[in-house]
């Protein structure tokens, strides 16, 4: 028989349309039909300047904008050969680790939701929002913030920013042990999760997944780790690993990275330097408003970027970043103009989904809603 | 960081592992290389990308066995005009290497790397679906964003950005 679940299904998280050939209660096979979110950004980016871009990323996978746009602007910065100044980097360290709190607490929240364990979710979303609350403090914006530009920072972070991270750095450990209490232990989520959609190390591979995904299947890979970018390898951290491969391990490989983030986020404010927060390269970089009004370079340059945007040395770069949710990466080739020829993004999420196919064969239907949620699925990056 | 020129001579990255290792199993294979921004691309030609993915896959030293990413980009209107694009990783010892196939614009195809890495399946209807690339012994070759239905392939460069009204 033939079963259709989405796109409109809650536990689908988006509009991801699962086509399920099932033997009683049995799945044989799975097909996932993706596409309803299909807005054509990598065709948008072809059309736009550079530095237009940026808000354009945020809105691939919406649960980790920045992330989105740290990837694109290394991938440009790589191109144009810019140094970013440390305190920049240190800045997108602390808020992409912010950003990692911010996901996981959404997929914690509606997984342990979806398994039927609803207090979580408040637990979860009411942590979240005090993350959210710092992206509006440093860039206005709650969710799609366009925070990191190229070449460095929009905005200085505010005054009291750090002290407020601070206390929401010393208090989150606590708030992840109340997560872990209601959970963990839990012999109904356990039942659920424990030896469901199990996926082995050399299907996890060959199949593409990545991220947590991969890490809950025994392969220790982490790109922070493996590949530094902006400033990663200043910092000291742990990767979970964990090698059943069940959505149990996935589960306890994100927890885990839960506390990494935070430990990251500390040492980050724990050694912020001081010092700008843009590159020095006035044909990249916007000018302070208060340099615009007082010199003429200043305001040229503006009308300059802002009009006919700034050429790209021709080539091309594969900018690969740990997201949430795995490998994000950008690819981006330069034709030497002010535009993108072309950019690619390589989302995690639409890696991920060959794996769920594979890992609900021979699973109940029941247990679908757990894998889905195992994989960590963003629609939105799935289809871009 | 300034940038340094790009590397483009065969002989000087003779000594690149991955590149000595597809020169020792068929030197025509390689059409050209390029070393630029620390990055590593090779360019195969058309007929041998399936056999170079599964000597790089299965290289005792340095396993690529990870496709990371599989794209295409539009050189419209210069001939050829498709360019195929694989990113690899190995996972064991994080490394990344890109190969490139040039295809013709009229009736591009090439053959699928399914066989070597099954990740390519999605990307390859992808790239199908958004370029007009066939990819010949590809299991399930249908359209995957737009709909079964649609005309022409959105990402070409002779497609406006507004899509035909």
């Amino acid at each position: 028989m033939i079963l259709n679940m989405g796109p409109q299904h809650p536990s689908t998280h988006g509009v991801l349309r699962l086509v399920l050939e099932i033997d009683g209660e049995t799945i044989v096979r799975m097909k996932p039909e993706i596409g309803y979110l299909h807005t054509g950004i990598e065709k948008t980016c072809e059309a736009k300047f550079y530095q237009q871009v940026v808000p354009l990323t945020d809105r691939i996978d919406y649960l980790c904008p920045l992330t989105n746009n740290l990837a694109y602007c290394l991938a440009v910065e790589k191109l144009l050969g810019l140094e970013i100044p440390p305190k920049a980097q240190w800045m997108r360290v602390l808020m992409n680790e912010l950003t990692r709190i911010n996901s996981h607490l959404v997929w914690l929240g509606t997984h342990a939701m979806d398994l039927g364990a609803m207090t979580v979710f408040l637990y979860c979303f009411r942590e979240r929002e005090d993350v959210l609350r710092f992206f509006e403090m440093v860039s206005g914006q709650r969710m799609m913030t366009s925070y990191f530009r190229i070449g460095g920072l929009a905005l200085e972070p505010p005054l009291g920013f750090f002290e407020k991270v601070k206390k929401f750095a010393d208090r989150f450990p606590g708030n992840v042990d109340e997560y872990e209490g209601l959970l963990t232990g839990n012999p109904i989520f356990m039942m659920r999760t424990k030896g469901v959609a199990h996926l082995s190390a050399e299907d996890a591979i060959a199949l593409g997944a990545c991220g947590p995904t991969l890490r809950g299947s025994g392969v220790d890979i982490d790109l922070r780790r493996d590949a530094p970018y902006t400033g990663y390898e200043n910092f000291k951290f742990n990767v979970p690993v964990r090698t059943e491969g069940d959505v149990f391990a996935r589960y306890l490989c994100r927890v885990q990275e839960l506390r990494e983030s935070i430990g990251m986020v500390q040492q980050a404010l724990a050694g912020m330097p001081e010092g700008p927060i843009k590159a020095d390269s006035p044909k990249v970089v916007l000018p302070d408003r208060e340099k615009m009004k007082t010199q003429m370079e200043a305001l040229i340059y503006h009308f300059k970027i802002i009009t006919e945007g700034f050429t790209v040395p021709a080539g091309e770069v594969y900018q690969a970043i740990e997201s949430p949710r795995g490998e994000m990466g950008y690819y981006i080739v330069s034709d030497g103009t002010a535009k993108p020829y072309r950019v690619h993004m390589r989302g995690p999420s639409f890696a991920n989904l060959q794996a769920l196919a594979k890992m609900c064969e021979g699973q109940l239907i029941a247990d679908v809603v757990a894998a889905i949620g195992s994989i960590d699925v963003v629609v939105g990056d799935i289809d871009r | 960081m300034p940038l340094t020129p790009p590397i483009t001579n065969i002989e000087q990255l003779k000594a690149h592992p991955t590149l000595a290792r597809l020169l020792g199993w068929d030197p025509a294979a390689v059409q050209s290389v390029r070393f630029d921004r620390d990055e590593l691309t090779i360019w195969i030609t058309k007929e041998a990308i399936c056999e170079a993915a599964a000597i790089l896959r299965d290289s005792p030293d340095c396993p690529f066995n990870y496709l990371s990413d599989l794209t295409c980009v539009d050189w419209y209107p210069s001939e050829p005009r498709f360019e195929v694009v694989y990113h690899l990783l190995s996972i064991s010892r994080k490394e990344r290497v890109r190969l490139k196939v040039r295809l013709d614009g009229s009736s591009p195809a090439i053959e699928s790397v399914t066989s070597v890495w099954p990740s390519a399946n999605h990307y390859e209807r992808e790239v199908f679906d958004l370029f007009g690339v066939r990819f010949a012994g590809h299991p399930n070759l249908k359209r995957i964003l737009m709909p079964d239905e649609w005309e022409g392939y959105p990402l070409r460069k002779d497609y406006p950005v507004e899509g035909y009204r």
